[in-house]
């Protein structure tokens, strides 16, 4: 098991540095200066790019940057100068993370919920209501149901706000928005392996030695159900915490997905190469963390990580 | 040929016989045809830009209304339907062909070539997709092909997984066995033996592709770097009412409506024939 984190820890360090390699090259490729600007001169670009080092070799820029990048130094945005690139992740992280947290949390009750009523409800009508709500859900992109949402309850009704995120009321919306499609994969997942786990042996014994319905679900059959969940629920929860570029350009929250989709407009080379370096630690990270969780859940798996170190 | 027979005879047997995924295949059908027959029949073109007859509600000569340059919204979704569903298909298939190539060589060959193939997948897929597609539609120049480029970065990596488990799982079977002391080479043992018998995952895998690929592109476009005008996919045009969705919603629920239908047709299609294997499977074990 260690030998695995190890293996996994050391390929997830090489993903960083091919990523930061290749974001440095592919930013430079985009055309436009980071500088240009309508009525600016090209002698005043120059000299600006000049006292950034733009203009030394494309080589000697790379080294520079991941030097200072292995010392923890992610530089001074190009666009809000003064201002380095960690202050601005450490001013949107948390707004994305805060919302990315609660969307995690109402996917997995709602979908925990849902999945458990459509493996063990009699009613046959309840269950394919359920399912085809979580198919609707599943088809609906994302930022269509953020719009949706947006003109029935901000436009027509009038009832939530439909931008920022300054009381909790603000969270509804981008909330609801951002948890439909993995509240729907959650409830398709458990209903799915919670139906063909209470079908074996051991919730047949539970039941015969006299263990209540719900206990033998909650105590005994959900917890085995539950792993496909978390191997999808990781991944997920790793896209939710990176934030939304639509949700947030959708609803104006100023997360990391929005500084990401200002920071391409504006050419902003250091924040881009900031913002997908951070990024990709978050996603390695908490894949990381999913896997870990799962090996130590289901010895099954664990046997399988150390069958494949052979 | 025997694989296109084969191929039909597989679509037939997940197919055939659930009525969720006739009623996707049906609605697709439709989509497809719609999105054929509109651009050319169709008297209003979707590029046609009139002053005198902006923002009208549906009528009987605009079905579905018009922009606020009194573009002709019916010409304008249906054109743009055709537009998501070529890049969507394209690019599933050039997944679809990238992702099987990948898994059955890191599946078949074993050792360095699957270390190398899935080490690779593995740095790929751990890196946002979305900053990937963005970066690229921006360094290419907007434009169809870029979109695709960028849609097929990390696409192909699930296929690939899949058809390297699936590999890997029948690689040491009896009949692959027979197969190779026959003196059957590799290649053909892979194209005739293992992958037919893959087919039902790799054709799942394929059909939720497009759907995927379909919703990514919207998104992109949303954000206004995918196409550039007047070429509109069904995201230019949500983009584009979005300007005025206080006042006309319209304009922004039709090319809505539309794309939902699509991706779930599809979803439908995908989900039935999932359904049909899992099934199948917990009948053989």
């Amino acid at each position: 098991m260690l030998r695995y984190t190890m293996k996994r820890v050391l390929t997830g360090v090489l993903s960083l540095f091919v990523l930061a390699t290749v974001t440095f090259f592919l930013v430079r490729l985009i055309p436009g200066s980071p500088f240009q600007r309508g009525g600016v001169s090209s002698q005043v670009v120059e000299a600006v790019e000049e006292e950034y080092g733009l203009n030394e070799p494309m080589l000697d820029q790379y080294l520079t940057y991941m030097g200072s990048l292995l010392r923890g130094d992610m530089g001074i945005s190009y666009q809000d100068p003064g201002t380095e690139v960690a202050e601005i992740i450490g001013r949107a992280w948390p707004i994305t993370a805060s919302l990315g947290i609660t969307a995690l949390a109402a996917a997995m009750i709602l979908g925990t919920a849902l999945g458990v009523i459509r493996a063990v409800a009699e009613n046959r009508a309840l269950r394919e209501i359920i399912s085809a709500g979580s198919m609707l859900a599943a088809g609906i992109p994302s930022f269509a149901a953020a719009i949706l949402l947006m003109l029935l309850f901000s436009v027509k009704l009038r009832m939530l706000p439909a931008s920022g995120l300054l009381s909790p009321v603000h969270y509804i919306l981008p909330t609801a928005a951002l948890s439909l499609y993995p509240a729907a994969v959650i409830s398709r997942l458990t209903g799915n392996t919670l139906r063909a786990e209470l079908q074996k042996d051991y919730v047949l014994f539970a039941r015969a030695k006299g263990l209540g319905k719900w206990r033998t679900i909650f105590t005994h059959a959900l917890k085995n159900a539950y792993l496909p969940v978390l191997s999808y629920a990781g991944p997920a929860s790793a896209s939710l915490l990176t934030g939304s570029f639509v949700i947030e350009s959708i609803f104006t929250i100023p997360g990391l997905g929005r500084e990401f989709v200002s920071s391409v407009t504006n050419r902003d080379y250091t924040l881009i190469l900031g913002l997908t370096v951070f990024m990709g630690t978050v996603v390695i990270a908490v894949n990381l963390l999913t896997d870990l969780l799962c090996a130590w859940l289901d010895p099954r798996m664990r046997r399988a990580y150390r069958e494949e170190d052979v | 040929m025997n694989a296109g027979r084969h191929m039909r005879h597989q679509l037939k047997k997940y197919i055939g016989g659930s009525r969720m995924a006739e009623a996707g295949c049906i609605i697709m059908g439709i989509w497809i045809l719609l999105a054929a027959a509109v651009p050319l029949l169709w008297p209003w073109s979707y590029s046609e830009q009139n002053a005198q007859i902006c923002n009208q509600a549906s009528s009987l000569i605009h079905w579905f209304g018009t922009d606020r340059f009194g573009r002709d919204l019916f010409a304008r979704v249906w054109y743009g339907a055709g537009i998501s569903l070529v890049i969507g298909i394209a690019s599933a298939l050039i997944n679809g062909l990238l992702g099987v190539l990948c898994g059955a060589a890191a599946g078949y060959a074993g050792k360095w070539a699957d270390m190398l193939l899935m080490r690779a997948a593995d740095i790929i897929s751990s890196i946002p997709s979305m900053l990937y597609v963005i970066l690229l539609t921006l360094v290419m120049g907007a434009g169809i092909p870029s979109i695709i480029a960028g849609l097929c970065v990390s696409g192909w990596i699930d296929m690939a997984r899949i058809v390297r488990v699936e590999i890997r799982r029948m690689r040491d079977m009896d009949y692959a066995h027979a197969a190779r002391m026959e003196g059957t080479a590799p290649m053909r043992i892979l194209l005739r033996h293992l992958l037919p018998n893959a087919a039902g995952p790799i054709l799942v895998n394929l059909i939720f592709l497009i759907p995927q690929a379909v919703f990514t592109e919207a998104f992109l476009s949303f954000l206004g770097v995918g196409l550039e005008a007047p070429a509109a996919s069904l995201g230019t045009i949500i983009q584009e009412a979005r300007s005025q969705m206080m006042l006309y919603p319209s304009q922004m629920v039709y090319p809505l409506a539309v794309l939902c239908v699509m991706i779930l047709a599809l979803n439908m299609v995908g989900t039935a024939v999932e359904d049909r294997i899992g099934d199948r499977r917990e009948e053989t074990e």
